[in-house]
């Protein structure tokens, strides 16, 4: 390691200023901090020890915990694809090439266009680059349909790095989580090509592999049935198959069906203390009463009031959504007490939003989004409890 | 009365210096080469020379007194002659290097005494061993204390046990009690660790004090017992002074000695030792540093909160301990990132140090990462045993947000409050740095 350390100090010089890739000096300062870690040390005065958690290590724990998501969702797609090109063989290994190449472009272009953009950010404000994006990065192919256009994402990406994560200030400044607002971009952009029974299920052959769909094939999520069901019996008979929805074999964006992945990321991220397990258990909280309220009180005009409490956490974004989208700690509630008040809106919101909004057949995305929007609403009460608390004090005093 | 402390976190480091046997008498005697008292470790004193080059003073003469209470002193702990009057950029006095008088033991300190107790304290220098809070400075005179709070004990690594220089010594804590209790309104608090051998002391409040680090700062015990109010001023001191107070009380003249741990995963033979304050490193380390190459830091203090003097540096206030570290800046760690881990320390369970409860680690001086926006949530409050939102108070310190500091209790803090929050940050934030210049400017504003 010696020798690549002194590589690099003899580079460095072309990336000072005044160099000839001094244009360049934060992506050097990027690689740098990425193979070496920094031998900067601790001020004259103060803490001369520090903790060796620090953010990139914080980062690559999530992206860690995302991986098995990942790597079901290479699975389910090519299991969806196989399903819909009729077929009766399902060979493991064939099936997960057939994902990875599925997938791989949309994680090349998210990774190109979001770090391009914090690259020159980070030149232009001559900072050093910072590991934000890494986790982002992953998270927009994954909660993304498997046949969003490839140029979608790349106009998705930029408009939810630039205007809401940069002109913010960059990482740790956002107010909205950014790959959700990616989400939301696509959504609300082009409404017609990212719903509807078109873009969850691939239906052609990636480099040769895999068949193509039956004609007539409709690759529709089992949410989006239910958003049209008319009938309780109608909505039973999708909901009747769970345990594949637990697993995670049904179509949906391509890492957020599997509600058992999702608890093998939740387990990861509570165990290392990287996220929050009050709004995990808030939000689960949320989400089930809501469900039981919504299914006591069931109704025709709104399907998915046909489901039970326990349905509406298994099927779509839901656990994705609490475990990876919500516990995000820059846009999540900061205090603790806000914590629980956040997460249980989030459940709740999401489930409302699903329920009672026919526009919408998932609600987990738009109930993040919204509670990212109150989050600091929530932590200022809970800061003036504190304050008051303060003034009583003196009130006290000053009396006795 | 009794308080438990629930936040917190002890840390385990090499190099502990072992419980000497008796008091601290039979500790070994360091006769320093030459002695230093820094200004800067006195927040609030602004200062002024009493002595210029090659003056010749007694122990307990003034070396420096106080621009704005010219009653306030910093006295010499030596008999001997000033070596040097040190100053910096803009004529910033930075120290007062005085070289001591051929002899073996030290001297009593024998300040000037005054009718009134009060203006003794302040001639004996002793004064300016306290702190006062609100801004955690040496004691305004103008202010009259509410309570005054004393910590029986230090409970950051490596420290030393207060216990074994104040043992012997239970006439003077009285004394000391009795002198204190005229100058406040309030009481006198003594906060003890559980199963200290002191016994209580007569006209003092006894508070036991049970947890984690950094239960034996002042600034948990006083938020348990009765947290400083906006408009209220306290006092606060650790046993030793209060021990030489009533020295100062009862006989007119003050004990020289200070007992002090050198100690740290760098030090071969770590030990507590008999010297006196503002000793010179290179004395205290004579023959007790590790051969080993590389970088090294030398504290003065805590490595929690101490200063990195440098072997050419000296014993500053109010640290009672020097300890020794890796400075890390030659490490050139590769992937440090994704290293598991065994040998770093973490409160989170991220790296493989984290479960090797009864490890001893060696860490150096690195941060451990860049700087960052704060990203965790939570991280400061695991750690701060305080009614204080330490995240939101940080951020209204750095907005200098007047009436957010007030409303979010900066006059309940000094920087040491923030020691482990610091330690502990994800994102790198000198976090004591900006408490005490937080400090300061409300100090400048609202004052």
């Amino acid at each position: 390691m010696k020798g690549l350390k002194k590589q690099l100090e003899r580079i460095r010089p072309h990336f000072q200023p005044g160099g000839k890739l001094s244009a360049l000096h934060s992506v050097y300062d990027g690689m740098e901090t990425f193979l070496f870690t920094p031998n900067e040390t601790a001020a004259e005065k103060g803490a001369h020890i520090r903790d060796a958690n620090d953010s990139k290590r914080t980062m690559i724990i999530v992206v860690m915990a995302l991986m098995p998501c990942f790597l079901f969702g290479m699975y389910n797609t090519a299991y969806q694809h196989w399903l819909a090109a009729g077929a009766s063989e399902f060979p493991f290994w064939t099936m997960m090439l057939y994902g990875f190449l599925a997938v791989l472009p949309r994680v090349i272009v998210s990774y190109l266009v979001g770090l391009g953009i914090e690259f020159v950010v980070a030149q232009w404000r001559k900072e050093e680059i910072q590991e934000g994006f890494l986790v982002t990065g992953i998270l927009i192919p994954m909660i993304c349909p498997i046949e969003t256009p490839l140029w979608m994402i790349a106009v998705a990406t930029a408009f939810a790095v630039i205007f809401v994560k940069e002109v913010f200030g960059g990482t740790g400044y956002n107010i909205l989580n950014v790959a959700l607002v990616t989400r939301a971009f696509l959504f609300f952009a082009y409404p017609k090509q990212m719903s509807g029974d078109n873009v969850f299920v691939a239906t052609d052959p990636v480099c040769g592999i895999g068949g193509a769909a039956a004609d007539g094939f409709t690759g529709a999520t089992p949410l989006g049935e239910i958003a049209t069901a008319t009938s309780s019996e109608q909505v039973g008979r999708i909901t009747a198959d769970w345990w594949n929805a637990f697993i995670g074999l049904i179509p949906g964006s391509f890492g957020e069906t599997s509600t058992l992945c999702v608890l093998i990321g939740a387990a990861i991220l509570l165990f290392s203390g990287m996220a929050s397990w009050k709004i995990m258990l808030s939000a689960l909280i949320g989400g089930l009463s809501m469900g039981a309220v919504a299914h006591a009180f069931p109704s025709a005009t709104f399907p998915a009031s046909y489901m039970s409490a326990f349905d509406q956490l298994i099927y779509g974004g839901f656990a994705f959504a609490i475990v990876f989208m919500a516990t995000d700690p820059v846009t999540a509630a900061r205090t603790e007490t806000g914590k629980w008040i956040y997460g249980f809106l989030v459940g709740a919101m999401a489930i409302v939003i699903r329920v009672y909004n026919s526009g919408y057949p998932e609600g987990a995305m738009l109930a993040v989004l919204l509670m990212n929007v109150f989050a600091p609403l929530i932590d200022y009460c809970v800061v003036q409890s504190n304050v008051k608390r303060r003034l009583n004090r003196v009130k006290t005093s000053a009396r006795s | 009365m009794e308080i438990k402390i629930k936040k917190g976190l002890d840390i385990n480091l090499q190099g502990a210096a072992p419980r000497p046997a008796a008091d601290s008498g039979s500790l070994l005697w360091v006769r320093p080469e030459s002695v230093a008292v820094c200004p800067d470790d006195f927040p609030g004193f602004v200062p002024k020379a009493a002595v210029k080059e090659g003056d010749a003073v007694e122990a307990g003469a003034p070396l420096l007194f106080d621009k704005n209470n010219p009653e306030i002193k910093l006295v010499s702990p030596v008999s001997g002659t000033v070596r040097a009057v040190v100053r910096g950029e803009r004529r910033k006095l930075l120290r007062v290097e005085v070289v001591p008088a051929e002899s073996s033991v030290p001297s009593a300190l024998k300040p000037e005494t005054a009718s009134d107790f009060r203006s003794t304290l302040m001639n004996s220098g002793l004064w300016c061993m306290m702190r006062q809070r609100p801004y955690d400075i040496v004691p305004d005179p103008k202010r009259t204390p509410r309570d005054i709070f004393v910590t029986a004990f230090d409970s950051s690594p490596l420290a030393p046990h207060l216990e074994y220089a104040v043992a012997d010594g239970m006439e003077d804590l009285e004394a000391a009690v009795a002198a204190l209790s005229a100058l406040t309104s309030g009481k006198v608090y003594i906060c003890v660790p559980e199963g200290t051998p002191l016994k209580p002391v007569k006209g003092a409040e006894w508070v036991t004090v049970s947890g984690p680090h950094p239960s034996g700062n002042v600034g948990p015990q006083i938020a348990a017992i009765a947290p400083v109010n906006k408009g209220e001023t306290v006092w606060t001191l650790d046993v030793v002074t209060l021990r030489k107070i009533g020295q100062l009380a009862r006989t007119g003249s003050i004990d020289a000695a200070d007992m002090i741990t050198v100690a740290g995963p760098e030090v071969a033979s770590p030990a507590y030792l008999l010297t006196v304050a503002g000793a010179d490193v290179k004395s205290l380390l004579a023959g007790r540093m590790k051969g080993t190459p590389g970088h090294r830091r030398i504290i003065s203090g805590s490595v929690f909160t101490g200063v990195k003097v440098g072997i050419d540096g000296y014993l500053r206030y109010p640290y009672r301990q020097v300890s020794v570290i890796r400075e890390g800046d030659d490490a050139d760690e590769f992937m440090g990132w994704a290293n598991p881990g065994a040998s770093k320390m973490s409160v989170k369970r991220s790296v493989l140090g984290h479960f090797l409860r009864g490890r001893l680690f060696a860490p150096d001086a690195r941060i451990n990462g860049g700087h960052r926006a704060m990203i965790l949530s939570g991280e400061y409050d695991k750690v701060l045993p305080m009614d204080i939102m330490g995240e939101y108070l940080i951020k209204a310190i750095m907005a200098r947000d007047i009436e957010q500091m007030e409303q979010l209790g900066i006059y309940e803090v000094a920087p040491e409050d923030f020691a482990l929050p610091e330690y502990v940050d994800t994102s790198k934030h000198p976090l004591q740095r900006i408490v005490r210049e937080g400090l300061d400017f409300m100090r400048s504003e609202v004052e």
